[in-house]
């Protein structure tokens, strides 16, 4: 089946004026009347809550932290994206657009892309609008910054902590709808199922986190923003508890998932220190600027890096990309550092790291200047490794950072299911097949804020409706399922723990299906990851009960899913043979060892659609066609 | 380099909010130096899994230091004895070998304990609701550079926004007091001409929400600024106070 996108006609310059022209509204004194359903209160999920509320809509939000300002996207560092041109500098809704679609390799759709670009000017008015204090020049006016080899200064930034700014912005902004009596706020609540009735949305169910109780709720629509999936890695530079269970339950459901194999690894990471580990920073993108790359000549030298001498050490990158050096894009860069430590060429102790190397930078410029730079980072670093990166070159390994999958979503963001939206990370919709630095932020606000309001009325206003019970049959169904779940996974007892699992997940994913990929591999860790899970439901230990706080408990049900979702990630990355953005296929690469794209074959989205246990997933195909920017090879030269 | 240490930790047990605590004995050995804290408590939770018993059970998430869901009293300091520094950003390098270490949870009125080191801290959103907050809807506002504000003073409102919310300055203050979280939000605020106009209104709503969600009074023990692992300023109280008196007397709001 080939998916409609719902892209509306007419020249992409006003196909979203146009599109909020014709969508139906709902009358301001009916909003009241209509209920709608928020699982996640990241900066996507939290924008939606609050903007939903302001309308006049009563919300439910839901998220499993204690509070909404801790979601996940708090962790953002660099910045955010817009096209406000203040730097005069020669930015435009138009290059935003371009250098976007370029950047994810020409596999996103034009047309969401374009709005994007065009309501990012807005988050930023209302951002500041909120008190969010981001950085000014001395004239007082905002700051900007050039981000990810951006051409163009173009990132809006709150020192490095602009999720943070940008999350509690948005959480102040939700806490005025609660106290407004407008939202209801659930937190440690965890979404297990969503609640399909004559075809629609309905409602979900979750789990309460404190008592264990399952809890039904009803609604006219459902919003999803439940974030990515990088934790099917078990490390990765997502927060400990980002996970798919919410789209998995939904693609379960019959909601179609997008590109799962697209996922994005950064290179600049602190590297992994043992078996201990659990989880991997992210050290900024920015440090690549002055820092040198380099590993020992030799394999398996064991001397500290200030002992080996010059001519003993290869500076790969520059060596093998004379003019970009170690300003390659993040997926050369990642490949280059894996290949090194395959060659057994890593360093540090467990030899899964390169160096990132300050000597020069500091011989040319003085220590004050790159403590300037970068001092923040650098204690950062210190703290976590107890290295003192002035005097010893820092190590660094890529990981596993962000999903450009998710659940397929049309121009309304609204997936195949009618009335389940979803927006942020958790949709696949605008960064193709790699992200770009400081969109993400971009995306997750413009879509709560700015689309989905919008695009929701559309939904309600243009549908009977349909106030369910949570006592009908549907809701019942679902709390039967996930109850057994529950009592499955604590009626095991068996000797491995949770932990354990995951663990050994994301060691057969990131051999196989990370930096780089081959159809062999994707064939091994197949049959890997069916066995682990069929060790999983018979060999996994859950201790505590059901009615209690039971952080295990937890895990075990999203470990349960990453263990099936691996497998849909797999059978996608099969599929697409061809390399474009983050998936690489080794089979198909430029003589420089970029990604090279089959557009004859593979120029569009693979939605894939669950068949049942045990059965192959169907895939569908939703066409991408570039009318305003045109395909070319990505080039680095 | 990596040592490896053994432990002892006197972890406060608590089966739930209704159930009495106590403090229980559990050895740690062979800990690596390169763990966090955190990860050490996940070995011990592995260990304790797989000898059938239960898990401690503490919050976290970003293990980044910025989310702000981590924290335990360490030795009798929250989040440890490391300056500015949260429990997840703590490495087991500060320890040595044979050491005893007490890990017990956040205490304060306002903050029930839910299970271990697991405390419920929604008086701080409930606080955040009275007023931490400027009343914009999204679609409505001008131009982000049609109002410059001064370097220095978005420079001091970043100061203050730092807050990640942990309520390590509860758990250190002899009063429980929420001074420091409080007067972070209220100076973030009142430092923008953004925040200006509901000023007066948003000091007394948020420090009379504080009152009535059962924080104590600041006595000026300045702990709070010491423990913080952000290091907001106490400054930021004195601003708050300032705002609050201004209000309480200048102003129509009551
Ligand atoms: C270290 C790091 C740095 C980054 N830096 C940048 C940057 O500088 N610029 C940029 O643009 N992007 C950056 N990103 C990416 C960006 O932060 C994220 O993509 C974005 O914040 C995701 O927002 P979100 O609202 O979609 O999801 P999240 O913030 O992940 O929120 C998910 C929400 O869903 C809830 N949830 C999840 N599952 C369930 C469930 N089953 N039941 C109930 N609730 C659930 C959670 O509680 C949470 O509230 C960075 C990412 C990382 C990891
Ligand atoms: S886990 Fe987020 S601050 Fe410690």
């Amino acid at each position: 089946m080939l998916l409609d996108g719902k892209v509306p006609s007419g020249p992409i310059k006003e196909k979203w004026d146009k599109h909020r022209f014709e969508l139906k509204l709902v009358n301001p004194a009916n909003k009241r009347k209509f209920d709608i359903i928020v699982v996640g209160t990241g900066l996507a999920g939290g924008s939606a809550a609050a903007t939903l509320g302001e309308l006049g809509y009563n919300v439910k939000a839901f998220c499993f932290q204690d509070s909404p300002r801790r979601a996940h996207s708090i962790a953002a560092q660099g910045g955010i994206n817009a096209a406000k041109n203040y730097p005069n500098d020669g930015d435009s809704i138009w290059r935003l657009f371009y250098d976007t679609v370029k950047g994810g390799d020409f596999r996103a759709r034009e047309a969401n892309v374009y709005r994007l670009a065009q309501i990012s000017n807005h988050i930023i008015d209302h951002c500041v609008a909120q008190g969010i204090p981001f950085a000014r020049d001395y004239g007082g006016l905002l700051a900007n910054r050039s981000f990810g080899g951006a051409q163009v200064s173009r990132t809006f930034y709150a020192r490095g902590q602009t999720g943070q700014q940008l999350l509690l912005g948005c959480y102040s902004s939700l806490m005025r709808q609660v106290a407004a009596g407008k939202v209801t706020m659930y937190p440690r609540r965890e979404m297990l199922d969503v609640v399909i009735v004559n075809g629609h949305a309905k409602g979900i169910l979750v789990r309460n986190l404190i008592t264990g109780q399952l809890e039904r709720h009803a609604a006219d629509a459902v919003v999803l923003a439940t974030g990515g999936y990088g934790n099917v890695f078990f490390l990765s530079t997502n927060a400990m508890g980002s996970n798919v269970t919410a789209a998995y339950r939904a693609y379960l459901k019959g909601a179609f998932f997008a590109n799962p194999c697209f996922t994005q690894i950064h290179p600049t990471c602190i590297p992994v220190h043992g078996t201990y580990q659990s989880k991997l920073t992210l050290m900024s993108e920015s440090l690549r600027n002055d820092g040198r790359v380099w590993v020992p000549q030799k394999a398996d030298d064991k001397r500290p890096p200030q002992q080996i001498p010059e001519n003993e050490r290869d500076y790969f990158l520059e060596r093998k990309y004379p003019s970009f050096g170690n300003l390659v894009p993040r997926d050369v860069a990642s490949r280059n550092a894996k290949q090194q430590c395959d060659a057994g060429k890593g360093v540090g102790s467990t030899k899964l790291a390169v160096y990132l190397d300050f000597a020069d930078a500091i011989k040319r410029d003085g220590r004050a200047v790159i403590e300037r730079k970068y001092g923040n980072l650098f204690e950062m670093y210190e703290k976590i490794t107890g290295e003192d990166p002035y005097t010893t070159p820092m190590m660094i390994y890529p990981a596993v950072h962000y999903t450009m999958g998710g659940l397929w979503v049309d121009y309304n963001l609204m997936s195949n299911i009618p009335g389940l939206f979803v927006i942020g990370e958790a949709n696949f919709s605008d960064h193709g097949a790699n992200r770009l630095g400081a969109s993400a932020l971009m995306q997750g606000l413009a879509d709560g804020y700015f689309v989905l309001p919008y695009t929701i009325g559309g939904y309600l206003a243009g549908t009977p409706k349909l106030n369910p019970a949570t006592s009908s049959p549907e809701f019942e169904a679902s709390e039967r399922a996930v109850q057994a779940q529950v009592n499955k996974l604590l009626s095991i007892k068996g000797q491995r723990t949770v932990d354990d699992f995951h663990r050994q997940l994301g060691l057969i994913m990131w051999e196989y299906c990370g930096m780089s990929r081959n159809n062999a591999g994707l064939e091994k860790a197949k049959g890997l990851i069916q066995n682990l899970r069929a060790e999983f439901w018979q060999n996994v230990t859950v201790p505590g009960n059901e009615k209690d706080f039971n952080q295990s408990l937890e895990r075990a049900g999203r470990v349960a899913d990453f263990l099936e979702f691996a497998e849909l990630m797999i059978i996608d990355a099969l599929e697409r043979q061809e390399s474009c953005g983050g998936h690489f296929n080794e089979a198909y690469q430029t003589p420089e060892n970029e990604a090279l794209r089959n557009d004859e074959k593979y120029c569009h989205v693979a939605a894939w659609e669950y068949k049942g246990t045990g059965k192959a997933p169907e895939l569908h195909k939703e066409p991408l066609v570039f009318e305003n920017v045109h395909l070319t090879q990505r080039s680095y030269k | 380099m990596s040592k490896h240490i053994n432990l002892t930790l006197k972890v406060w047990r608590q089966k739930n909010q209704k159930e009495k605590g106590h403090f229980e004995t559990i050895s740690a050995p062979d800990i690596s130096t390169e763990m966090s804290f955190l990860e050490m408590l996940d070995v011990v939770n592995e260990k304790l899994t797989l000898a059938g018993k239960e898990p401690i059970a503490f919050d976290h998430d970003c293990r980044e230091g910025i989310c702000g869901m981590c924290g335990a009293v360490v030795n009798g300091r929250p989040h440890g004895a490391l300056k500015g520094t949260t429990l997840c950003q703590l490495h087991m390098r500060h320890f040595n070998d044979g050491d005893t270490i007490a890990i017990e949870p956040f205490r304060a009125m306002a903050f029930k304990i839910i299970k271990d080191l697991t405390v419920d801290r929604s008086a701080f959103d409930k606080i955040i609701q009275a007023g931490g907050y400027i009343s914009v809807n999204a679609g409505g506002a001008q131009d982000a550079n049609a109002l410059p504000v001064p370097q220095d003073k978005a420079e001091l409102a970043m100061d203050a926004a730092q807050c990640i919310g942990c309520g390590a300055c509860v758990a250190a203050c002899p009063n429980a007091a929420a001074m420091l979280f409080v007067s972070a939000k209220v100076s973030q605020f009142a430092l923008l001409p953004q925040g200006r106009p509901e000023a007066a209104r948003r000091a007394i709503a948020m420090v009379r929400e504080m009152d009535r969600q059962g924080f104590g009074n600041c006595t000026n023990e300045a702990e709070c600024e010491a423990e913080c692992p952000k290091q907001i300023s106490i400054t930021n109280i004195a601003r708050l106070n300032r705002e609050f008196f201004k209000a309480s007397f200048g102003s129509a709001v009551k």
